[in-house]
């Protein structure tokens, strides 16, 4: 026999244990519902632990209310193996206490404590990072080969293009982008200026300013400005549309219809960014100009506009020009591309979602940045 | 406070809704028993996921008085009123699972709002309803994108069962479902009123639910609940509408079905 009985003032419900033989009485009293078990759950599991039975007598005379929480909480007590528990009985409960314990017994059943192994996570988790970024990095080779080959297969039938929708993104990503593009390269068109007067005064060079900015502004900055805010702008929109559409399951319905996601999705984009990059870049380069001749005009003293524009055109090589505005549509492509491949890589969550379109700019201004410095080296190699 | 289980949990008093010059509902009287599962059947549009919202609290009534436990809502403190939606559970159309959490997640969040229990218990507690509603342990950790369309009603329910409500709303609990997962429905509901002691008010199309599961049936027809009884009583009512309802082909079917 042995017995531990426990009242505690404050509580509202409580519980007594008494063991006879094999089996164990456990009298319940009160109201054991969600609000009241939270403090007796450690109690009962402690007073229980160390007591031998195999059967329970629950006893129900005295409870007053049993929700799920109570019903789970008591039938901790219930013995169980992996594969049977042992029996219990049920005196003074209602017919519904009784459904009730018989479930809550049921599902804490078999239940292997879980054990946290931190190092052995961190481990696994930083090898399906990796895992995940080489599965990534193929994926959009994989992508961009599949949309190369649709590309050309439709540039010899353009019959087929849908040139509606072609129009309706160059608006979207041409358009509306240029003032806020041209707004930007002016401002860092200026910054330029700015600094190289500067540095350039105090060595008494004053006037490369212009050299230093017409190479930097049509060489690089024109275009990578256009470039990362068609990274954010639209190829952030791409996978946004695109995704919400995978989503409600419109791309399943245009592939059931016969529709190709290639053809009316992916390429009118790229169309669209590959006609609307090259413009962009041209007006970011007037802008560009026109930020740094501000300041050379009206901050620096020296340098008119007359020379400016002089300068400018003995010293600055048109090659600088075509070198910017080349790079503008092989970005467009990549931008295009990536953001479309994160959009139908969406599945159906709506975290998915977003974190598809985040990595869908990351990687966009990631490659842009990449492609630009091999763009570099290469032309630096051929003297361009 | 206080709650009477033995009053209405919930009661509708000369409701009146509208949406702009739109009458939904006038003088709409209704009122739940302890412990049954009540039907609410309506012809599409005729404003049954409104009656419910209103009697939720989603939507104020643009006229009478909603009860709860003989408390007029609208005299209700703020803390009264939330203490009376813990009483309340829903089950959505869609299931309406937050898809950012795992199902267990979705369970745990009422009660990490509206209790102090330990973090583990909880864990427990939520994994104990997963396996009342009939899902796999497995499913405690997937995602509701993860889940078939059956697994998310019973995901979205054992969500809306978390607190312990007495009374539960089920917006078209079987549909979608295969009629052996419907079947299923309709038995885990039965088994859970008898389990929690469940007062049920559920919006159905399906005639085989109302003939399994439900104790009385209300009818939502002409703006306002025509006849709230049981079955037989419902189906002998002199309204071309519940007629035609009951009189089809596919209800005599599901009679017999129920019968047999």
């Amino acid at each position: 026999m042995d017995q531990a009985s426990l009242t505690d003032s404050g509580t509202q419900c409580d519980f007594s244990l008494l063991v006879d033989g094999l089996t164990l009485r456990l009298t319940a009293i009160g109201e054991w519902t969600l609000s009241t078990v939270g403090n007796i759950d450690q109690r009962l599991r402690d007073a229980v632990a160390p007591l031998e039975y195999e059967d329970v007598d629950f006893d129900f005379e005295g409870v007053t209310e049993l929700d799920t929480a109570g019903a789970y909480i008591l039938a901790r007590a219930i013995r169980c193996t992996p594969d049977i528990c042992f029996p219990f009985n049920l005196s003074g409960g209602s017919r519904g206490q009784q459904v009730l314990m018989r479930a809550a017994a049921d599902a804490s059943m078999g239940r292997a404590p879980k054990q946290s192994r931190q190092w052995y996570d961190t481990l696994v988790r930083m090898g399906e990072a990796t895992e995940r970024f080489f599965e990534e990095a193929f994926d959009t080779f994989a992508f961009f080969g599949q949309f190369i080959s649709i590309f050309f297969r439709q540039l010899l039938t353009p019959h087929t293009i849908r040139w509606k929708s072609v129009v309706a993104h160059i608006e979207d990503v041409g358009l509306n982008a240029a003032p806020i593009i041209m707004t930007l390269s002016f401002f860092v068109g200026a910054v330029i200026a700015y600094m190289g007067a500067n540095i350039l005064a105090s060595l008494g060079f004053q006037v490369f300013m212009v050299e230093l900015i017409g190479i930097s502004v049509l060489r690089e900055f024109a275009v990578i400005i256009t470039a990362i805010l068609l990274a954010g702008r639209s190829d952030s929109a791409f996978t946004a549309q695109i995704g919400a559409m995978k989503m409600r399951q419109e791309i399943d319905a245009m592939q059931v219809i016969g529709l190709d996601r290639f053809e009316t999705l992916v390429i009118p984009r790229a169309i669209a960014c590959i006609v609307s990059a090259p413009v962009l870049t041209f007006l970011a380069m007037i802008a560009g100009m026109g930020g740094g001749l501000m300041v050379a005009w009206f901050v620096v003293d020296g340098v008119s506009p007359t020379l400016f524009f002089q300068r400018m055109r003995e010293t600055v090589e048109i090659r600088h020009f075509w070198v910017g505005l080349a790079k503008a549509p092989v970005f467009a492509l990549i931008i295009a591309v990536i953001g479309c491949r994160q959009g139908l890589a969406v599945t159906g969550s709506v975290e998915s979602l977003g974190t598809r379109t985040t990595k869908s700019v990351v990687q966009a201004i990631f490659c842009v940045i990449a492609v630009d410095a091999m763009f570099a080296l290469v032309l630096y190699e051929m003297g361009v | 406070m206080e709650i009477d289980r033995n009053l209405p949990p919930v009661e509708a008093r000369d409701l009146k809704s509208q949406f702009g010059e739109n009458v939904i509902h006038e003088h709409l009287n209704f009122r739940l028993e302890p412990g049954e599962i009540i039907g609410v059947v309506g012809g599409s549009g005729s404003g049954k996921t409104v009656l419910m919202n209103t009697l939720l609290g989603l939507k104020e009534p643009d006229g009478g008085d909603v009860y709860y436990f003989g408390y007029n809502r609208s005299e209700l403190s703020f803390d009264q009123r939330q203490s009376i939606n813990n009483q309340m559970g829903v089950l959505f159309q869609g299931g309406a699972l937050f898809s950012s959490m795992t199902v267990r997640q979705n369970i745990m969040l009422p009660l990490k709002e509206h209790t102090d229990l330990p973090l583990p218990l909880m864990r427990e507690l939520a994994d104990m309803k997963i396996h009342m509603v009939g899902l796999p342990a497995h499913a405690a950790t997937l995602y509701p994108s993860d889940l078939s369309g059956g697994m998310k009603k019973r995901a979205g329910l054992a969500r809306s069962l978390a607190l312990d409500p007495k009374l539960l709303f089920l917006d078209e609990p079987t549909a979608g479902l295969d009629p052996i997962g419907a079947s299923a429905f309709d038995r885990l509901i039965l088994d859970l009123r008898e389990a929690m002691n469940l007062t049920v008010l559920l919006i159905t199309h399906d005639l085989d639910t109302l003939f399994t599961t439900c104790d009385r049936v209300a009818v939502l027809v002409d703006k306002h609940i025509a006849i709230a009884d049981t079955l037989p009583k419902v189906m002998e009512y002199n309204h071309p509408w519940v007629q035609e309802y009951f009189g089809g082909p596919r209800a005599r079917a599901a009679l017999e079905a129920g019968n047999g």
